[in-house]
């Protein structure tokens, strides 16, 4: 709800004006709260949402289910800290919440100018346009003078603009607060295009009634790569958080998954019985437990399982691995090893 | 004793003596007062600055100077585009929330004046039509309200290609309103000199008609004469300089219309929905005052022969004016307030540029916020302190009025005795 953004925005300064001074000892917090706090969008099909019972589910979201399993040893003691474009930097920036999973492109300015700490990519994206079949448009350079659907906030609205300008095009920028109201603008008419990373595309569209009657472009017009971030000023908490991810890719590297867990404990790889905490001591030197990749395997998989349960091509939202694939498979994803 | 105890000096020290004077324990408390408050925003201030340098980030409005990079399509006043600069982008902002407020309290005026007159109907059935209509609006809240208008307009219209058409040149699509846009060509500037000059001259003669009715007593046609000055002159110039008018028309071209004045949904949307539901309150402060004047007013009115319409206009309405402008300010406030909510379906106003797409792609939430909250300040007291000037020149001129009517009544009074 709109009004409650506002309000968190509110909420937001005014923990930053009146809350103590933030602790850095985000494990430490996170360890006595018993409960880890995502910052998470209000709801984007396969990435962030809640299901029938409430529960949340998603890409980001098993992230999240990761680093709790990794610190607390159990998934389920999460709390979603839900947010839209516009609040997630100030939610953790005050002390909402304590790692933001929220596929959140990483750029200079969020960087260095919002003081955040970026842990590496979960997912490389891109921006796309979706429109109607009906229109005929076949590709970006058409959509001189087009009314654009775009959520408040991001990345987006930026490339958007530099894009059109860039090309001498003009267009009608329609700009929303949240995904569900961008959405009901564009099946309305409200706008003739609707415009957001490419994953987040496909995840709307499969919402749709009838997704056959729309397209994506086929043209990609910035980089947006997505991936968590905290708050400056904490390494062992930046450390925590890149290696969490880390550790989902180097398991799908290793063939560890989710049900040859429990046998990988007696792999012939080093790095494998590194990973599972059978050999050395890395965990501890995180501040962790022994078995903490271990847990974030058994409660969430390796990167490609998380990957595939929640928006591959077995699902609605039907996205390939493309750029997404380990670095072995053609794609982007490696990892720093484990030694 | 207790004479003794009164005259005798008094030994207790300084503070319990202090505290034994009422004035002078007036004055401590408010010190004390006072020393909690700044106390308290010493403490908040001290922890911006402290929290601010944990998260590393400088206290500083630079940023107002770069380039914004984002676009605002609504900006019916000034030239705006992505590379403009954050302030412009503030003063689009600033703008539009103007825009929105003032044709706000425009038609919450109308509307709520009419309604609180039809409140007091004695016809029962407009009596109580009106009476669930102020009920129910008054009774949702404002954002509802604005999402619903917005909904009927994006949702029930059609899209541009099979939009609404009016000759060719009225459009209603769920993307706005198209309507012929007046294109002013050379020469115009002789049709406004006319407007402005018959404007002064009805400014003058409107004074001088009341001066001669106060004086006299005759009552001249003022508004026939000033409608047709004005009218009439501007029409003999325009017709003079060679009609120098041309309409831009309405065109479907591509995705959407270009020329003529587009009205867009977001701004009918959050315009309409936060003058109904202020008009509603203003309908109810309206009733009040009009029924706050005794009806002896009116009873003494007839009694002396003014018509109904001239005692409404002479008798009631200045009188009930000085019970309905107070209240009537905080509704103007209300609804200038209200107008933030403009970021629910998108009307690019100040919190939705400032306080939204610059506090966002900068992270100055505490520079950003500052500036919102000193706009909005600024805002309200440039408002109460026209309806405050409003207010006292209510009130004088009641007050004149009043010392007039009894000095006339008391030499009429003393004629007849003599």
């Amino acid at each position: 709800m709109r009004p409650l953004n506002v309000l968190a925005a509110s909420v937001a300064v005014a923990a930053l004006t009146v809350a103590g001074a933030a602790s850095a000892g985000t494990l430490d917090d996170v360890k006595a709260r018993g409960v880890l706090r995502c910052v998470v969008s209000t709801g984007i099909a396969g990435f962030a949402y809640p299901d029938a019972n409430g529960v949340w589910k998603g890409f980001d979201i098993d992230f999240c289910r990761a680093t709790a399993a990794a610190v607390l040893g159990d998934p389920t003691k999460i709390k979603a800290v839900t947010s839209t474009g516009k609040t997630r930097f100030t939610l953790l920036n005050a002390g909402e919440g304590d790692v933001l999973w929220r596929n959140t492109t990483i750029t200079f300015s969020r960087d260095v100018g919002v003081k955040l700490r970026f842990h590496g990519v979960n997912y490389y994206d891109g921006q796309g346009f979706m429109v109607k079949k009906a229109l005929g448009v076949t590709c970006a350079t058409q959509l001189d003078g087009a009314s654009i659907c775009i959520q408040t906030g991001t990345t987006t609205e930026l490339n958007l603009a530099d894009y059109f300008h860039a090309n001498g095009m003009k267009y009608e920028a329609v700009t929303i607060e949240t995904n569900d109201e961008a959405r009901q603008n564009y099946i309305s008419g409200r706008c003739d295009v609707y415009t957001t990373d490419a994953s987040g595309l496909a995840a709307t569209r499969s919402t749709f009634t009838d997704p056959d009657n729309h397209i994506v472009l086929p043209e990609i017009i910035s980089k947006e790569p997505l991936g968590p971030a905290t708050r400056q000023g904490d390494a062992q908490w930046s450390d925590i958080i890149t290696w969490v991810l880390n550790a989902t890719i180097t398991a799908e590297e290793k063939g560890i998954t989710q049900a040859n867990l429990d046998s990988m404990k007696s792999s012939k790889d080093p790095e494998v019985l590194r990973l599972l905490g059978v050999e050395g001591s890395q965990g501890v030197e995180l501040g962790l437990s022994k078995d903490w990749a271990y847990n974030i395997i058994k409660a969430v998989g390796n990167y490609g399982e998380i990957f595939e349960r929640n928006i591959g091509v077995n699902t609605p939202i039907g996205l390939e691995r493309g750029l997404n694939a380990l670095w072995t498979d053609g794609g982007l994803q490696y990892t720093p090893p484990f030694r | 004793m207790a004479v003794i105890a009164e005259t005798g000096p008094d030994t207790r020290n300084l503070i319990a003596r202090l505290w034994s004077n009422q004035q002078a324990r007036s004055v401590i408390i408010q010190i004390v007062a006072l020393t909690v408050v700044f106390a308290a925003f010493g403490f908040i201030l001290r922890n911006v600055v402290i929290n601010l340098e944990n998260v590393g980030k400088e206290f500083n409005f630079s940023f107002f100077l770069y380039p914004a990079a984002y676009d605002i399509t609504f900006s019916p006043f000034i030239e705006y585009s992505s590379r403009s600069t954050h302030l412009r982008a503030a003063v689009v902002g600033i703008l539009n929330t103007m825009l929105v407020a003032a044709c706000g309290i425009v038609l919450a005026t109308i509307m709520g004046f009419i309604m609180g007159i039809l409140r007091l109907s004695t016809n029962w059935l407009v009596n109580r039509l009106v009476y669930c209509f102020l009920e129910f609006t008054r009774n949702v809240p404002v954002l509802l309200h604005i999402l619903f208008i917005h909904g009927l307009i994006v949702i029930q219209l059609p899209v541009p290609k099979m939009a609404l058409n009016f000759a060719d040149s009225f459009f209603l699509t769920n993307r706005g309103f198209y309507i012929p846009q007046p294109v002013w060509e050379p020469g115009a500037g002789i049709v406004a000199a006319a407007f402005v000059i018959s404007v002064v001259f009805v400014v003058f003669f409107v004074r001088w008609a009341k001066k001669v009715q106060d004086e006299t007593g005759r009552v001249y046609p003022v508004f026939l004469i000033s409608t047709g000055a004005i009218v009439g002159a501007t029409a003999v110039a325009f017709l003079a300089a060679g009609m120098p008018l041309s309409w831009s028309f309405p065109e479907l071209k591509g995705f959407n219309f270009t020329g003529g004045l587009a009205i867009k949904p977001e701004f009918i949307a959050l315009w309409l929905a936060l003058s109904y539901y202020t008009s509603c309150f203003i309908a109810e402060i309206v009733r009040a005052g009009i029924l706050a004047v005794s009806h002896g007013q009116t009873e003494a009115a007839y009694a002396l022969g003014l018509r109904p319409n001239r005692t409404l206009q002479l008798i009631v309405i200045p009188q009930a004016l000085r019970v309905i402008v107070p209240p009537l300010a905080s509704q103007y406030l209300n609804l200038t307030k209200n107008s933030s909510l403009a970021i629910a379906i998108g009307y690019m106003d100040v919190v939705a540029t400032v306080g939204g797409i610059t506090l966002m792609q900068t992270g100055k939430e505490m520079e950003t916020m500052m500036v919102v909250l000193l706009i909005y300040l600024t805002f309200s007291l440039v408002i109460s302190g026209f309806m405050n000037w409003f207010n006292r020149k209510m009130m004088l001129v009641e007050r004149e009025a009043k010392k007039k009517r009894a000095f006339f009544s008391f030499k009429t009074g003393t004629g007849e005795d003599s």
